[in-house]
């Protein structure tokens, strides 16, 4: 008998990525369906555009760079970016918006740099950013959230799956309503220009926009990312140090400042289930490619990300900066991997 | 019954701390496979092929010739040096060959081995040492002259010459025996099964050890997948306890792999970690493989040297896995055999267990003193880990590694071929347990790359080595020319001096000058010089050239 020779270890593996990709799909669908569910059914055709162009966009690359295609979209990785921004970017952006975005994200964030494993920087949330920067109005521009309350307040309609893809395809609304008359700022837009012309927090809660702790509808969205994120963490697809570590850094200065002044500043709870924390903590953020490895990296890297996300929220020019703050800290990850790296068995106690 | 019992002898002192070390895996537990049923004494083979190098240093020297007649017992290749150890005929009978063999080894290559054609008497030599009562009757030196006659080297895998291991130095006082019965991979179940049937042995060979170091107490650690044999040692204990003053401790260690590589049982059974590029003597500590310890206790007590070792035949490829009894030397095809052959398809034959075996080429290589399993694993065990993909940076290898290390980032300076760079990140202390590599999601073959870039740096080493020593004795030949030819002047300006009312001339100087950068000229080299130059003489490549740069 003969063997092929291997090196061990000779056990079978117990993840393989693509399995890994697969479950950060499968742990985003209890927040999907609690934004299909408020903001309609553009958010499906959202991730189903995003997923061609984005798979499209990759094997073109690949095949490109002189490699077979097959493999590089089997690992699902393209996918993973393009469902995370698709749930990024308003339900009704228009489809050759997403087109752009996810070119940017690919192509030039992605393959360019080498493919998956050499990328800096966060493909999804680099497409949403070089969308919101060239197209600010388009990107920020959100239909209010499917509730009695809301839709009330904006004398608005359900949209229909037709509305809907007509309103991405072609950019026509139903006759009966106009842009002026949808078009929502986010709960966390909304707080931002209130509080800027000194109304005070307590007021500003009496709006419908406002749920029980976050935005209305959005707050639903946020659990249910947050579900998924917990379901990852229990498989163990990713490790607790970063979501923990950037919701707490920005849970206590939110909370900080909002002792020191409840008035002028929202409750700790607010801005976790407000605008992508929730998402950007568990499946954004948690990018292994991009993010720091080292598990006190990792810490600092949540720790910075938090920070970022308040300041901006607090006093930036954009509304929110989950996506703002993963950018950045991807830059400083590897300074911050090399200056965390673990003491190693029998070296001593670091002093 | 008898573990409650037992628990509550142990019950008295208090419950001993369990550290924990950084990372490890939770594999599937396979050693139901194979641990249900006994110990079976293996068939007495044909032919045995005993190789000559069964431990770490030098290979034995063989002692017999083809043709003679050898006693089960007989030493028939003897130490070469203080790192090395002597084999012996595992069964009577002739010797019909001394030549390379089949090895379960990496490397793959045949390696030298003494073939015994048995005679199936099995008969004992008859000059082997006397057995001794109590071993308190010996001292340490002759303790270690007995251990070392018996052949015996760790039985854990590693097989450094136990002898060795027990003389850790003056200097260095030893204050705990840490027994190793954790055997934390997977499917291989001999050290198991030898814990509940040699238990007496094993608590004996502890003693025979705390008394030749002169420490105070031993620590047998055991996974706790492993309840009979624990039950079974802590019997032994009790039944022992009386005869010594030490303590002697059995600790259930929580099932983790790997806890068996000696550093982290060390960790986990006192706290202490061996320092990195050290030895656990350095903190007062010995480590030996229970399996050893009952090899030292044969050794000691019944005179009889390290000859046969349990072995597990086991993995789903094989259609009745179990332990045998094994002669050293018997082919693990026989043993294959024995245990009804292979069943189903096979995708590999390992030499050891899953996460650390070698992969054999064919089952026709020998039962060393270091195999301590013969797994055959069908393509479900394991699967093809298909070709591996970019890392994704995920760090789950990082979170696995039991040494801390940071493996991702040394498989990119591996991959770059950045010796320095990997070395920085502490290459040298990686285990090779393949923790990282079995949970990286994109199945990089990570362990590969690490022993890629240790032969890598290793082989620089030597080189490096070897051009400075070269240098040196560059330098020593030009002191050295450099010498006679003052020598050479001043017994000159002597003869001149004495001459130089006579004659005074100027040809003879420039002869003489081409003389001495020949060979050393008519002047006769001293003493040193001429050993000097008999060590140049050995490495005659670097001194021609150096010879070949000067004129
Ligand atoms: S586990 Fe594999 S993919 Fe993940 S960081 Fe380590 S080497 Fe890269
Ligand atoms: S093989 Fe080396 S690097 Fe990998 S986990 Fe084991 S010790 Fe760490």
């Amino acid at each position: 008998m003969a063997g092929s020779l291997t090196s061990s270890p000779h056990s079978a593996r117990p993840y393989r990525v693509d399995q890994v990709m697969l479950q950060v799909c499968l742990a985003l669908i209890p927040g999907t369906i609690a934004m299909v569910w408020f903001f309609g059914w553009g958010v499906i055709i959202n991730m189903a555009l995003a997923s061609v162009f984005a798979l499209g966009a990759e094997a073109l690359m690949v095949k490109a760079r002189g490699r077979p295609a097959l493999p590089a979209i089997r690992d699902l990785s393209a996918l993973v970016t393009a469902l995370l921004f698709a749930i990024t970017v308003p339900p009704t952006l228009p489809w050759w918006l997403t087109l752009l975005g996810i070119l940017f994200a690919i192509v030039i964030v992605k393959q360019l740099y080498g493919g998956i494993g050499y990328n800096p920087f966060n493909p999804a949330m680099a497409g949403y950013v070089f969308l919101l920067i060239s197209y600010p109005v388009a990107t920020t521009t959100w239909l209010p959230a499917d509730v009695p309350a809301l839709l009330e307040a904006k004398d608005l309609v359900h949209l229909s799956f037709v509305d809907s893809a007509r309103l991405i395809f072609t950019g026509a609304l139903p006759p009966e309503l106009s842009w002026d008359a949808v078009s929502a700022a986010t709960p966390l837009d909304d707080m931002r220009t209130r509080l800027d012309s000194n109304v005070l927090m307590a007021e500003i809660r009496q709006s419908p926009l406002w749920g029980f702790v976050g935005g209305q509808g959005w707050e639903w969205v946020a659990l249910g990312f947050l579900l998924g994120g917990l379901y990852l963490m229990f498989i163990r697809v990713i490790s607790w140090h970063i979501p923990v570590s950037l919701l707490a850094s920005l849970a206590v200065l939110a909370g900080l400042f909002w002792l020191f002044d409840p008035n002028h500043f929202p409750a700790p709870w607010f801005h976790l289930f407000s605008g992508g924390a929730m998402l950007g903590a568990f499946f954004i953020a948690t990018d292994p490619v991009s993010a720091a490895t080292t598990k006190r990296g990792q810490l600092v890297f949540g720790a910075l990300i938090g920070v970022v996300v308040f300041v901006i929220r607090t006093w930036g020019g954009y509304p929110d900066a989950v996506a703002f703050g993963v950018l950045l800290l991807n830059i400083a990850a590897p300074t911050i991997d090399h200056y965390t790296q673990p003491r190693v068995f029998g070296h001593g106690r670091r002093t | 019954m008898t573990q409650s019992k037992q628990t509550k002898t142990q019950a008295t002192r208090p419950a001993p701390k369990l550290w924990k070390f950084h990372g490890g895996v939770h594999l599937p537990d396979e050693k139901a496979l194979s641990n249900q049923t006994g110990v079976a004494a293996a068939v007495l083979p044909k032919r045995l092929v005993i190789p000559l190098s069964q431990h770490i240093g030098a290979p034995a020297r063989p002692c017999v010739q083809v043709g003679d007649h050898v006693f089960k017992g007989q030493m028939i290749g003897e130490p070469q040096g203080y790192v090395s150890a002597p084999v012996h005929a595992s069964s009577s009978g002739t010797v019909v060959a001394i030549e390379p063999h089949a090895m379960p080894h990496p490397s793959g290559l045949p390696a030298p081995a003494i073939i015994i054609e048995t005679d199936g008497q099995d008969t004992w030599a008859p000059d082997l040492p006397e057995p001794v009562a109590d071993f308190h009757q010996l001292d340490a030196d002759a303790l270690r002259a007995r251990i070392r006659l018996a052949g015996a080297v760790g039985l854990g895998g590693a097989s450094f010459p136990t002898s060795v291991k027990l003389n850790p130095g003056k200097d260095q006082p030893i204050d705990t025996l840490v027994l190793n019965g954790v055997e934390c991979e997977p499917y291989i179940t001999c050290d198991d099964l030898l814990m509940r049937d040699r238990a007496a042995d094993i608590i004996t060979g502890a003693r025979i050890i705390l008394h030749l170091l002169g420490a105070e107490r031993c620590l047998i650690g055991i996974e706790d997948n492993k309840p009979e044999a624990i039950a079974a040692m802590r019997q032994a204990v009790a039944e022992q306890q009386a005869q010594t003053q030490a303590r002697i401790e059995v600790l259930a260690i929580p099932t983790l792999y790997p806890s068996g590589g000696e550093k982290q049982l060390i960790r986990i059974l006192t706290g202490q970690e061996v320092p990195s590029h050290g030895i656990p003597a350095q903190i007062g500590i010995v480590c030996q493989n229970v399996g050893t310890v009952a090899a030292i206790t044969d050794a000691v007590l019944r005179g009889h040297p390290l000859v046969e070792r349990y072995v597990t035949v086991t993995g789903r490829g094989i259609a009745r896995p179990g332990n045998f009894r094994v002669r050293v030397g018997t082919l693990a095809s026989e043993l294959i055999a024995a245990s009804g052959g292979y069943s189903g398809e096979l995708a590999k034959l390992i030499a050891g267990g899953p996460m650390m075996g070698v992969n054999l080429q064919s089952d026709r290589v020998p039962i060393t003193k270091a195999t301590n399993c013969i797994l055959a694993l069908t393509p479900a065990e394991s699967p093809d880990p298909g070709p591996a993909m970019p890392c994704i940076r995920c760090g789950q290898c990082a979170q696995a590694c039991p040494a801390n290390l940071l493996p991702q980032q040394m498989y990119w300076h591996a991959r770059a071929k950045d010796l320095d760079k990997v070395q920085d990140y502490n290459l040298f202390d990686c285990i090779e347990c393949g923790c990282c590599a079995h949970v990286c999601p994109a199945h990089i073959p990570l362990v590969q790359y690490y022993r890629f870039a240790k032969n890598e740096s290793w082989a620089r080493e030597r080189e490096k080595q070897a051009s400075e020593r070269a240098k040196q004795r560059h330098e020593a030949r030009e002191a050295r020319l450099e010498r006679q030819e003052r020598e050479r002047k001043a017994k000159l300006r002597k003869k001149k001096e004495a001459i130089t009312p006579k004659t005074k001339t100027v040809p003879g100087k420039s002869a003489a000058v081409g003389g001495a950068g020949q060979s050393g000229g008519s002047v006769p080299p001293t003493a040193p010089e001429s050993a000097q130059q008999s060590t140049e003489r050995t490495a005659a490549k670097p001194r021609t050239e150096t010879a070949g740069s000067e004129t």
